[in-house]
């Protein structure tokens, strides 16, 4: 790269970028969805919060509208499917903090899942000799335990370049179905039955929460989402968030600006594993039954391929992610078979030719935050170009 | 000496649970067997390491995928034995006939792999580089390509492992130790290391090599002394491609009944961990980490009591190394190495 201002010969690849970023500026963003994110943030504030509530009420009516065509019947279940679509974009939004904000390739994100599973499952099931707690206290108990996972396995490598917790991710996703499976209280292929739920009965006596009913499930962990979402928004927003920006776009350069680099980026992936506990363990809780077959590197990969298919660094993405990764094998069910095969492929496809995924995230808008990012479109009439405060932001992620 | 020692000092800690054990005396019993043992499994291990480390070396990326190249290899193997008409117990073949299927089945998986390398390179990486993509897409898309052609395989394949066939029957050889070593143990051992002596001489001594380094150590000012970049990292490639082939064939040897679509997956994880241990980048490094997590893996399993403790031990291994030694033993840079 040149160091230099004004016209010096640059290697072609630059200078193409370079004629790229000129071209674009002033232009509406391409995508499938163009200038749909400039015309929401033009809303007023009153107007969005009003979209915003008109669309979660109608995610709280799903289950009760069965909408025809969308609906995974027959064949499957749309109550119980919602449940699990609920369950795969709250595991997505978790991992969309350690891929999508920080930038940290997490491949064992299973584990994480399974670690919250266990949790439930052996804190409640009365297959588990141990001590038995309500069902609602393992939540906190497996994010706390999971976080634990995530620091122990973090602190070592997250002083490392990013590649070797690839490499470590993956390898403690395959050892923890493997522990599953050879350490007798954990009961492997037999696994535990009855898994605990919320309390509460209905008018005849009936539990609300039974496994054969997902909408129960699908509003607990709707709920859940939301809460978890107005969290990370805030994260995002907060200094946590900025420097997790700053290190997935340059970590060098964050260092050198004061970034605690290494505590922020362990602070990203404990706070991402334990979302992926909590799921788990509202997963363990809807299906009533825990063994060592679900938690499968395979499973890994569909949570990644969540994340990039609904945008890596896009809150709002990971849940349409999560939800379709979930929703595309219930729904087709001639495919279902072929699904590692059809995420696996969608992963190359869009690394190379959609980075952004399907809802891109707003790269300018992240970095700049929102209070900076819409002075600077008052202040110009349009959208900053990238590249106008610092020069990096258009192009994605850390170049290398 | 070490049989007499080691137990008496550890009975004490002997635990009698029966899903871990400790069993010294077992490890002891065994030494000799599970280190020859060790030592054929880490010359397989170590030759997938190569591709991995080659690669990490030029493009600083995790090639995920490089375990499907493996396996690819190892169904190579499996479909020229099967057209060979081997069957699970091994033929009587005169010495040449055997020489000749197994260098026939060595060239189809080292085409395999070498074809199924540079099909990754051009479809998944190539398009990346040239735009420009962050190093994280790079990896999200080496672990994409990594289970497209895993689930293509179990698509084609189904998901039980393959018949397992045998080329030919291990004939003690001599022993060491009061240890039998085999025909097949030696066969792989020598091959394996002959092979990487060879890679290691390509890299230090041929022009190729030298634009491997180059590349390896600066890719901008390597393509400015006139190092055609794209054609090297092709090169790269298809010399993991040939060295997992060779390692495919040594591992349906030693494994008959292990290719199987996810088959390649978790050797490929072990094979970097060797890679690691070694000092990634580093082709003698990745001879050696590979012997030792071989090694290591084995005596794990011995001493642990169930053969599920390779992978594990293999793993823990790989941390405690990024722990206390992230360079590796010997130091991690293909472009430093002098020629």
């Amino acid at each position: 790269m040149s160091t230099t201002e004004g016209p010096t010969l640059i290697p072609d690849d630059a200078a193409a970028q370079a004629m790229a970023d000129r071209e674009a500026k002033g232009k509406p963003r391409k995508g499938w969805f163009p200038g749909l994110g400039e015309k929401w943030n033009a809303l007023p504030r009153q107007t969005q919060w009003l979209f915003l509530i008109i669309v979660v009420v109608i995610a709280y009516l799903l289950p009760i509208l069965n909408p025809p065509f969308i609906t995974t019947e027959p064949g499957n279940n749309w109550q119980i499917a919602l449940a699990q679509m609920s369950v795969y974009a709250l595991v997505a939004v978790g991992l969309n903090v350690v891929v999508g904000y920080a930038g940290l390739l997490d491949l064992g994100y299973v584990a994480f899942f399974a670690v919250g599973s266990y949790t439930a499952a052996m804190f409640t099931s009365p297959d588990s000799p141990y001590l038995h707690i309500p069902y609602l206290w393992t939540l906190p108990l497996a994010m706390a335990i999971t976080m634990f996972f995530g620091v122990l396995l973090g602190v070592p490598t997250l002083r490392l370049r990013g590649d070797y917790l690839a490499i470590v991710t993956l390898g403690f996703g395959e050892i923890v179905r493997i522990l599953a499976t050879i350490i007798p209280a954990m009961k492997g292929q037999v696994g535990f039955q009855n898994v605990g739920h919320p309390p509460g009965t209905d008018a005849e006596g009936q539990p609300i929460f039974l496994n054969s009913n997902g909408t129960p499930w699908y509003w607990l962990t709707l709920t859940i989402i939301i809460v978890v979402l107005l969290a990370a928004g805030n994260l995002e927003r907060s200094r946590v968030g900025r420097a997790w920006i700053a290190i997935r776009e340059d970590e060098d350069a964050a260092e050198i600006m004061g970034v605690p680099t290494f505590k922020y980026k362990v602070w990203a992936f404990a706070i991402g594993a334990s979302v992926g506990g909590l799921s788990g363990a509202l997963f363990a809780g809807q299906v009533g039954f825990v063994n060592n077959q679900k938690f499968d590197i395979a499973t890994s990969i569909l949570f990644l391929a969540a994340v990039v298919m609904g945008g890596t660094g896009n809150k709002v993405g990971a849940v349409l992610g999560g939800s379709l990764v979930a929703y595309i094998p219930l729904r087709f069910t001639a495919i279902a078979e072929f699904k590692y095969l059809i995420f696996g492929a969608a992963l190359v496809l869009i690394m190379i030719f959609r980075p952004g995924g399907i809802l891109p995230a707003r790269q300018s808008l992240l970095a700049y935050g929102r209070t900076a990012y819409n002075k600077l479109r008052e202040a110009t009439g349009k959208k900053p170009a990238p590249g106008q405060l610092a020069p990096n932001t258009g192009k994605g992620a850390g170049d290398e | 000496m070490i049989t007499a020692v080691i137990p008496s000092l550890i009975s004490t800690v002997r635990t009698d649970d029966t899903w871990i054990t400790f069993d010294v005396n077992s490890l002891a019993e065994n030494f000799w067997n599970s280190t020859f043992d060790g030592l054929t499994f880490g010359a397989i291990y170590a030759l997938v390491a190569l591709g991995y480390t080659l690669v990490y070396g030029v493009l600083n990326l995790i090639n995920f995928a490089h375990s499907e190249v493996f396996i690819v290899g190892c169904y190579g193997v499996f479909f020229t034995l099967s057209a060979l008409n081997f069957g699970p117990s091994a033929p009587r073949l005169a010495f040449w006939a055997i020489v000749g299927n197994l260098v026939l089945a060595l060239v189809v998986a080292i085409v395999a792999s070498a074809l199924m390398a540079v099909i990754v390179e051009r479809v998944a990486y190539k398009p990346l580089r040239k735009r420009k993509a962050p190093r994280l897409a790079f990896l999200i898309t080496a672990i994409g390509v990594s289970f497209a052609i895993q689930y293509t395989i179990y698509w084609w394949r189904g998901p039980s492992p393959e018949a397992a066939l045998t080329m030919f029957r291990p004939t003690p050889i001599f022993d060491v130790f009061g240890t039998i070593i085999d025909s097949q143990q030696l066969v792989i051992i020598v091959a394996a290391v002959i092979l990487m002596i060879a890679t290691d001489q390509f890299i230090r001594r041929s022009r190729t090599g030298r634009g491997i380094r180059a590349v390896a150590q600066d890719p901008d000012t390597a393509t400015l002394m006139g190092v055609n970049k794209e054609k090297i990292i092709i090169t790269t490639f298809i010399i993991g491609g040939i060295l997992a082939g060779a390692a495919a064939l040594f591992y349906v040897m030693k494994i008959p009944s292990g290719v199987q679509y996810s088959g390649g997956f978790i050797l490929g994880v072990k094979a970097f961990a060797a890679a690691v241990l070694g000092g990634i980048g580093n082709v003698r490094g990745a001879l050696l980490g590979g012997l030792l997590i071989g090694l290591i893996g084995n005596y794990g399993q011995v001493l642990l009591g169930s053969s599920q403790w390779t992978d594990v031990v293999a793993f823990l291994v790989l941390v405690l190394v990024l722990i206390v030694r992230p360079e590796g033993i010997l130091g991690s840079s293909l472009g430093k190495s002098k020629a």
